[in-house]
């Protein structure tokens, strides 16, 4: 029960997990290369979308409702809505004169990057678990946390990050002044 | 499905939003590819903040305290603050394309020259 170790390494998640992985890259790829600025809008809502459905499968189910209100529901159709109002969908989506540069650097970040997760020894807790190096009351804590993590987010909230809490924001407050003053008609 | 895979789907998708942000002209898409490095992001925080064990209970794991416990959703709490950030910076943004788009007609990073000398 604990993490669902008995779920967790099964095929159906192994499955799951790869469909909505394949789903965002796709995604993600079309929405670089799509012509149709509004189709590529409307793949940027399925790799959302996707990355709720990893949210879910990475135990943050609160992160992962966050992310569908917030990315599917408002950044979305606000990105639509500057599409729509900026008319520029039959002009396409063309690309800069920096293609093969930037291609070679997003290359050489991605192979950094890849080096780095598969040559470094994770601490994996799943692997611990398994191992028991844990007492019983410490397995039964972690999976505690992990099945109820809202309650504990909001107490870390408004607790421990309470400080970066508020100066998120006074952040929001100043981008919609901001906002506000950059579209005001004058 | 372990750390490993998930870390490869987030550096993938921040490589192409690295990319696509990198190359494209039109300044939404420039926008639209930011999110989606954000997002990356916001996929390896989540996987870290479930795979990884985190030190305060590394520490000690013959006994762990309760309060140790809170240091597995650190992840968790960064990626909110993230998606806070990016809703603030995608406001901006946007406001920032509409307003040039109202002086120049044109949405394309290339046309936006004035500070250039």
């Amino acid at each position: 029960m604990i993490l669902g170790a008995g779920t967790e390494d099964s095929m159906v998640i192994d499955v799951v997990f790869w469909t909505i992985s394949v789903s965002i890259i796709v995604a993600a790829l079309a929405v670089v290369h799509l012509k149709d600025l509004f189709r590529a809008a409307l793949f940027l809502v399925v790799a959302f979308l996707g990355a709720a459905g990893l949210f879910v499968l990475l135990r943050a189910e609160f992160i992962a409702v966050v992310q569908v209100l917030i990315y599917v529901g408002a950044i979305s159709v606000l990105i639509i809505f500057a599409i729509m109002t900026t008319r520029e969908v039959e002009q396409g989506n063309p690309f800069n004169r920096l293609r093969a540069p930037a291609m070679t650097l997003a290359g050489l970040f991605l192979a950094g990057v890849l080096f780095v997760v598969f040559a470094t020894e994770w601490n994996i807790l799943d692997v611990a678990i398994a191992n028991g190096t844990f007492s019983a009351d410490t397995t039964q804590m972690i999976g505690e946390t992990f099945t109820t993590t809202v309650p504990r987010i909001a107490a870390l909230l408004i607790r421990d990050y309470v400080l970066a809490f508020e100066v998120a924001s006074v952040v929001l407050l100043a981008a919609i002044i901001g906002a506000l003053t950059l579209m005001r008609d004058r | 499905m372990n750390l490993e895979n998930v870390l490869l789907v987030g550096a993938i998708v921040f490589a192409i939003g690295l990319y696509g942000a990198l190359t494209k002209r039109n300044a939404i898409t420039v926008l639209m590819c930011i999110e989606l490095m954000f997002t990356a992001v916001n996929i390896t925080a989540v996987a870290l903040s479930r795979y990884v064990i985190p030190a305060a209970i590394a520490v000690n794991p013959g006994a762990v305290p309760e309060t140790a416990m809170q240091s597995l959703l650190t992840g968790q709490i960064f990626t909110i603050f993230i998606i806070t950030i990016a809703a603030a910076e995608i406001a901006l943004g946007l406001a920032i394309v509409m307003a040039i788009f109202r002086n120049k007609e044109s949405v394309f990073v290339t046309d936006a020259t004035e500070m250039k000398r």
